[in-house]
């Protein structure tokens, strides 16, 4: 199958910034996958590479199979913030929409806004942010994309308004199989609903896989005080913690941890996203002496 | 018909979870055979979930022999769990029991007796696989 969108040496410079570098990336198609890491990591910029906005520096992106054009009516792209037309009613968001898409599917289009509970004849700068992203995320959808692009599309959600968003967009993937992209920092609503996770961390991909791979393949380990360089092999440190007494280690590793010295524990998605930010990562520390 | 929810803070995949949710509800009597699962679409229309990951789940319990899924019908529960074992309960309870008067008169606290017990069965677990 093509992937969604694959990367090979990635780099995207702002003058002498690196905004992207080095970035190699697979994510197969018909996934919902999640893009976390700290303000600056290049999300944005990941992203605006994908739907053809910005060009790379060097390297090579591709979106299902293809170099990315901006208007390409294969990606539909969210921006930040959800932008709307504030003077625009919702229904005049919709025939812009089909005027502009020749893919556009009004039907779905007006069934979504009737299940969303938005009213056709509102504008849109009177909308609640809940339901400028629903329609945003409509407008989007209703070109009948493969692949959705979303950055940070639940930041400024209540709780409820980000729940009902994130439905919406899982019953979008079930009924079409739509791949996406969704930039976030609230790791538990990524756990939720994406099956691929990609942590981006001072410009490059630290982490990218499986979501249930991950949760299968790290630990926290702590035991008595010793060097982690005895762990033996496949088992990569991912952070680590000691005191006089105690080590306490994040790892990742593809066999059981049978070392009964450890204890073992389970960590959420949220836990090992933390870790591959820490500043006590060891890659992270040789990116910082660059 | 069930209701599938996720504990975000259980550590424990999202796919696992409808499985010993599925698990649960056979052992407790709550679905019987011929008892049809909510469709992957109206999963995620509740619970907001990945898709796949309701697909995996229901994959894993057709392969398991829990259920099987009937094309455009659904998928439906093809035997329940437990009704024999629920009758061993009483008698290895008892002997648990016995167990834990023993830890206690050796000098356990709660806690320790907790750290033994979960120990002894992780490794029990990791043993067979």
């Amino acid at each position: 199958m093509t992937e969604a969108l694959s990367a090979e040496g990635l780099t995207k410079r702002y003058g002498r910034r690196a905004a992207l570098s080095d970035c190699s990336l697979a994510v197969p198609a018909g996934r919902v996958v999640g893009l976390v890491g700290p303000n600056g990591a290049g999300k944005s910029t990941l992203l605006q590479l994908a739907c053809g906005l910005l060009d790379p520096t060097s390297g090579r992106i591709e979106v299902l199979g293809e170099r990315p054009v901006s208007g390409s009516p294969r990606v539909g792209f969210v921006a930040q913030d959800t932008p709307v037309y504030a003077g625009l009613t919702v229904a005049e968001h919709l025939r812009m929409g089909a005027h502009v898409n020749p893919s556009w599917d009004a039907e779905f289009a007006e069934r979504r806004i009737a299940q969303t509970g938005l009213d056709p004849a509102q504008r849109a700068g009177k909308l609640s942010g809940g339901q400028r992203a629903q329609l945003a995320l409509t407008v989007a959808a209703a070109k009948q994309p493969d692949l959705l692009l979303l950055d940070e599309p639940v930041a400024s959600l209540d709780p409820l308004a980000r729940r009902t968003f994130l439905r919406g967009l899982m019953e979008l993937t079930a009924d079409r199989g739509t791949s996406v992209v969704m930039s976030s920092h609230l790791v538990a609503d990524l756990e939720r609903v994406c099956d691929y996770l990609i942590v981006l961390v001072a410009s490059q991909v630290r982490v990218a896989g499986e979501v249930d791979d991950l949760l299968a393949g790290h630990h926290r380990l702590v035991g008595r005080r010793r060097d982690p360089a005895g762990l033996g092999a496949g088992i990569a440190v991912v952070e680590q913690s000691h005191t006089e007494v105690q080590s306490t280690l994040i790892v990742r590793s593809t066999a059981p941890i049978d070392d009964p010295s450890w204890q073992v524990d389970r960590l959420d998605l949220e836990d090992i996203v933390l870790a591959y930010m820490s500043e006590s990562a060891p890659q992270w520390v040789l990116e910082g002496q660059r | 018909m069930i209701e599938f929810h996720l504990d975000a803070r259980s550590g424990v995949a999202p796919y696992m979870q409808l499985i010993q949710q599925v698990r649960h509800a056979l052992r407790l009597g709550v679905l019987k055979e011929g008892d049809k699962l909510p469709t992957v679409r109206e999963v995620v229309a509740r619970v907001a979930i990945n898709p796949n990951t309701v697909s995996k789940a229901y994959r894993e319990l057709e392969y398991e022999g829990l259920v099987t899924a009937r094309p455009g019908l659904g998928t439906f529960v093809t035997r329940t769990l437990g009704g024999d074992s629920l009758a061993q309960h009483e008698p290895l309870r008892k002997d648990l029991q016995r167990w834990l008067s023993e830890a206690r008169a050796a000098g356990l606290d709660d806690e320790s007796i907790e750290a033994l017990f979960l120990s002894a069965f992780r490794s029990f677990s990791e043993a067979r696989g």
